[in-house]
């Protein structure tokens, strides 16, 4: 009964499987058919339209390159922008003997070696169809000498391309940045984010700042013409067009004259210079000094421009304003005091007495201020003015690392500030844990000591602390610093402005940061440290003096700065905003090597200040001065 | 042993009609290979080793008894289980998907050991619980079936996974899925294509949209579809003779050796080679099916009615993709694309094909 019943299953089961065996079957045969269909379809409905379509292929997918978006400066200065120039170039694929040909051209028109080195990398990476460039630049005149030989030479073409120029070269180099030759580098990111498409026919991407940074606003959409082309690699006709969508063009809240004032007001010093609006965090001026001319890096540099650049004792191709990190000296001071009055470490009234140097409890070792015989009597206010060393040695140690650690980068120190170029770093804010990690040695007090007076571990780059300084000077509230104001679209109506992106607001005590604030405004009057660079002034600047020392001096050494070799003369530093009562202007400078902050940085800043707060241009531009002085001696 | 006995023994598990389809289609993709390679034999040759490797292993799995095979299935699945959680975690990331397992030695692609993987692992399910089979059991062989494919949709490589759902779908509809439930699944899928759509990467979708007007992208991937379509469509009803598609040799047709292989035939043999082609691969689809219908039990018939659907599948979907009726998806032709990896994952699964046909005997008895 039992195996009746199981057997009586088993067929059944069987029964049914089969029966889903012929749907299977069923449905295969109709993937056949469809199959069938689509090949009856194409190979012999549409045969002819194929058989012409594959004669003529000869069809060739031309790639129409979007003019790059231009960079403005917030006043519609052109800062980056294409000019056209005529190109000779060459459709491998139509010609026969490449390198008689390239021979033959050499006598109508200039080609260098180089230009032939370029054209085999371009051959080795060329795609179907595409013509390779083998001189770029042509003058009228070579022009018109080859296009009177044009018949001797199939597949061999004029185009007029454009071309990137850099009005303000050097001023702005390591803002703007430039455009390169795409590489193999960039071909295989384009591959990994699936753009190699929209570069089809490109032959240039951003490469360093804003260049970089925007690639993907600037560039545009690639447009697609299909041609049919003869047999000489000519087009002859057009059979469809996509047109191509230019990039959009970027309006920078850089003011050019502003930058290229603070570039010349550096003469013959080497630094950086960051100037930032306090109350939405748009960046003025970025300088980097020296800079260079990135029209060499367009079609590729030479080998000896690379070398000059690349081996330079003056680093110009370093973007110290955004890479730069230098101990922030005596420039930490009132964000330091600001971080004992939080923590309780310091009232306001208390006064220090300053011998002229400090000593950790139960050791001997003198940490010495700037001025040997001290300051006497200090309090909190009279520690800025004078940037007395012991009184913030002492702080340091009775705040300790951590909380200091713990408290700077509300300010932003020790990480990237976020501004829209690529490549930032971030600085060093020491820590007990960071000195283990890195050097596996334990924090020691006199660690804490040195980072007091912004040496030691400690380092910055100027763009952080024009960040920090414009964060003073918009009571707390700081804002993501940036230097693209509008991303305007070329076509349609689809510009949009980049917000301004406030930061949390730091919260801090009214009364304390009054009472920094006054400070750094007595800094640039009688008694403080940067009087003579504020004289005359007809606003107030809040400011602060720093030194950064290069080389370390040993215990009871004297600094001299005339013994000192020039490259290891101490850094200046100054961080200032103005007017003092209701910011517009916060920054930082910094110039290598300058010795003392308040005779160096600060009339620096003070060229900036008088030039965006009163539209004064330094007469003649320093630089120039300079120049015309020598040649009157 | 006589030499004769020798020979004999060799080839008694080849089932003798499937290995005669096989090889001519093998044949054919050399002739072609030669072609697609601008008449050199780099490739070729190439391919006639990992051919070699291949046979080499369907020999081996043609004479491996049954419950060998079937003690498989839980170990492999676990491997390629373990493997696809290792590229998800370390995995090497290519063209912005993460699909290969650096192992030190190679590198490898776990998802294709699932191709064989999940549908072993399914029908060795089934025949575990075939006396009692419920609503439950369906439930969870779907899991088995959508936890892997879920990992390499994931990875992302939608092609592969929809390919591995299409084997598992085969063996649920084989072991009695309810018409109803298929109907359902078929509602539900329709439903939620809007929704799978916004889960999509750029990429997929562009490749789907690309299929509804190659000129969209004409210069990226629908440029693989214009040249393909083009081939084929210009090879006419004899095609353009061996060696003579201006298409392949002008360097118009991307992939030619691999994804695009078709393409290549089609032009130089047309319609009329088309035929003969689609002939090849129904004769071996059909062996498939004798061998399905006669498989003695619930396993064996799961496992070879997957295999011989799943081949079609590839066949189908490859020739489709090329003649630009579906989506640049990156599945090979079976048999005769280049490449050693889907022509072992293959003759594998041939061989098991063959060990099922030539071993019920003994299973009878």
């Amino acid at each position: 009964m039992n195996k009746h019943v199981e057997l009586k299953n088993h067929q059944r089961e069987i029964y049914y499987f089969r029966l889903r065996l012929v749907v299977s079957i069923g449905f295969v045969l109709v993937l056949l058919a469809i199959l069938l269909a689509r090949f009856a379809y194409l190979q012999m409905v549409r045969h002819d339209h194929y058989q012409t379509l594959a004669e003529s292929n000869r069809i060739s997918v031309v790639p129409i390159v979007p003019n790059r978006g231009l960079i403005l400066d917030r006043n519609g200065v052109v800062l980056a922008h294409n000019y056209s120039g005529y190109t000779l170039e060459i459709t491998p694929n139509r010609t026969a003997d490449l390198e008689a040909t390239i021979n033959e051209l050499s006598t109508l028109v200039e080609i260098t070696p180089k230009d032939r080195k370029r054209f085999r990398k371009l051959l080795a990476e060329r795609r179907n169809f595409e013509t390779l460039m083998i001189r770029s630049r042509l003058s009228d005149e070579e022009v018109a000498r080859f296009a009177a030989q044009q018949y001797r030479f199939p597949g061999v073409e004029i185009k007029a391309r454009l071309f990137r120029d850099y009005p303000y070269g050097e001023k702005t180099a390591h803002l703007i940045g430039y455009v390169g030759r795409i590489n193999q580098t960039d071909v295989a990111q384009l591959e990994e984010n699936d753009l190699a498409a929209n570069y089809r026919g490109s032959d240039y991407i951003g490469k360093t700042g804003l260049e970089q940074s925007y690639e993907s606003e600037l560039h545009g959409a690639t447009g697609v013409e299909q041609v049919e082309v003869d047999s000489g690699g000519r087009a002859v006709r057009r059979l469809s067009r996509a047109p191509p969508v230019s990039g959009n063009m970027l309006v920078l809240s850089i003011d050019a004259k502003l930058q290229e004032i603070a570039f010349q007001s550096f003469g013959n010093y080497r630094g950086a210079l960051v100037a930032i609006d306090p109350n939405n965090g748009e960046v003025l001026a970025f300088v980097s000094k020296p800079g260079y001319d990135p029209s060499l890096f367009i079609d590729g540099i030479d080998t000896q421009s690379w070398d000059e650049l690349n081996n330079s004792p003056d680093t110009p191709l370093n973007n110290r304003a955004l890479r730069g990190q230098y101990p922030p000296g005596s420039t930490i001071k009132p964000f330091m005091a600001l971080a004992g009055l939080h923590y309780g470490e310091r009232a306001p009234d208390l006064a220090i007495s300053d011998p002229g140097y400090f000593t950790l409890p139960g050791s001997s070792h003198q940490y010495r201020d700037w001025k040997k015989e001290g300051h006497g009597s200090v309090d909190l206010f009279k520690s800025i003015v004078v940037s007395c060393d012991t009184y913030y040695y002492g702080l340091a140690t009775d705040l300790g690392i951590d909380r200091i650690a713990s408290y700077l980068p509300r300010f932003g120190f020790g990480k990237k500030t976020g501004i829209d170029l690529d490549g930032e770093t971030s600085g060093l804010l020491p820590s007990q844990e960071w000195k283990t990690r890195r050097y596996g040695q334990k924090w020691y007090a006199g660690d804490t000591v040195s980072v007091g007076i912004g040496q030691g571990y400690n380092l910055v780059t100027p763009m952080q602390l024009a960040h920090a300084t414009a964060t003073l000077a918009n009571n707390g509230i700081g804002y993501k610093p940036h230097l693209v104001r509008e991303v305007r679209s070329a076509h349609v109506d689809e510009n949009h402005a980049i917000g301004n992106e406030p930061l949390p607001d730091l919260g801090i005590e009214p009364a304390h940061l009054d009472l920094v604030r006054r400070a750094m405004v007595a800094v640039t009057r009688p008694g403080g440290t940067a009087v003579q660079a504020a004289a005359g002034a007809p606003y107030h600047i809040a400011g602060k003096t720093g030194t950064a020392q290069v080389i370390a001096m040993k215990q009871g050494e004297k600094y001299d700065e005339d013994q000192v070799q020039e490259r290891h003369r101490d850094h200046a530093w100054f961080i200032a905003y103005a007017p003092a009562e209701q910011p517009r202007i916060a920054l930082a400078v910094l110039a290598e090597n300058g010795g003392h902050g308040g005779s160096t940085a600060a009339p620096i800043a003070r060229k900036v200040l008088d030039y965006y707060l009163l539209g004064k241009v330094p007469q003649p531009l320093p630089d120039v001065a300079e120049k015309e002085e020598e040649e009157h001696d | 042993m006589t030499r004769r006995q020798l020979w004999l023994r060799f080839i008694a598990h080849l089932d003798r009609p499937l290995l005669l389809g096989i090889v001519l289609l093998l044949l054919t993709s050399l002739l072609v290979l030669y072609s697609a390679d601008n008449a050199s034999w780099g490739q070729p040759l190439n391919q006639m080793l990992n051919i070699a490797a291949a046979l080499t292993c369907m020999w081996l799995i043609a004479n491996l008894p049954l419950h060998y095979l079937m003690r498989t299935a839980v170990p492999i699945y676990l491997l390629g289980m373990a493997l696809l959680i290792g590229v998800a975690l370390f995995g090497e990331i290519s063209h912005g998907a993460r699909r290969w397992l650096n192992l030190g030695v190679a590198t490898i692609q776990p998802s294709e050991l699932m191709k064989i993987g999940v549908p072993l692992m399914m029908a060795w399910y089934f025949e575990k619980h075939e006396a009692t089979l419920t609503m439950k059991n369906y439930i969870v062989a779907t899991l088995l079936l959508l936890v892997p494919v879920g990992l390499i949709a994931r990875q992302p490589d939608l092609g592969t996974a929809l390919l591995i759902s299409a084997s598992g779908f085969y063996v649920l509809f084989l072991a009695g899925l309810s018409w109803r439930v298929i109907g359902g699944l078929f509602v539900a899928a329709l439903v939620s294509a809007p929704l799978l759509w916004s889960t999509l990467h750029d990429y997929q979708r562009l490749r789907i949209l690309m299929l509804l007007d190659p000129s969209q992208d004409a210069l990226g991937k629908g440029y693989h579809t214009i040249q393909a379509t083009i081939a084929v469509g210009s090879g006419g009803l004899l095609g353009k003779g061996y060696l003579k598609g201006t298409q392949t040799h002008l360097d118009f047709l991307p992939e030619r050796t691999t994804d695009f292989i078709f393409a290549v035939y089609s032009e130089e043999f047309g319609l009329l080679g088309n035929l003969i082609l689609l002939s090849l691969y129904s004769f071996v689809i059909a062996r498939g099916f004798v061998i399905t219908a006669n498989a003695s039990t619930y396993f064996t018939r799961l496992m070879a009615g997957s295999i011989t659907l799943t081949f079609a599948t590839y066949a189908f979907v490859n020739m489709g993709m090329v003649s630009g009726i579906l989506p640049v998806v990156g599945v090979p032709l079976p048999l005769m694309s280049y490449g050693g990896t889907s022509m072992l994952t293959l003759l594998l699964g041939f061989g098991m094909l063959m060990s099922i046909e030539t071993h019920k005997k003994l299973i009878k008895t």
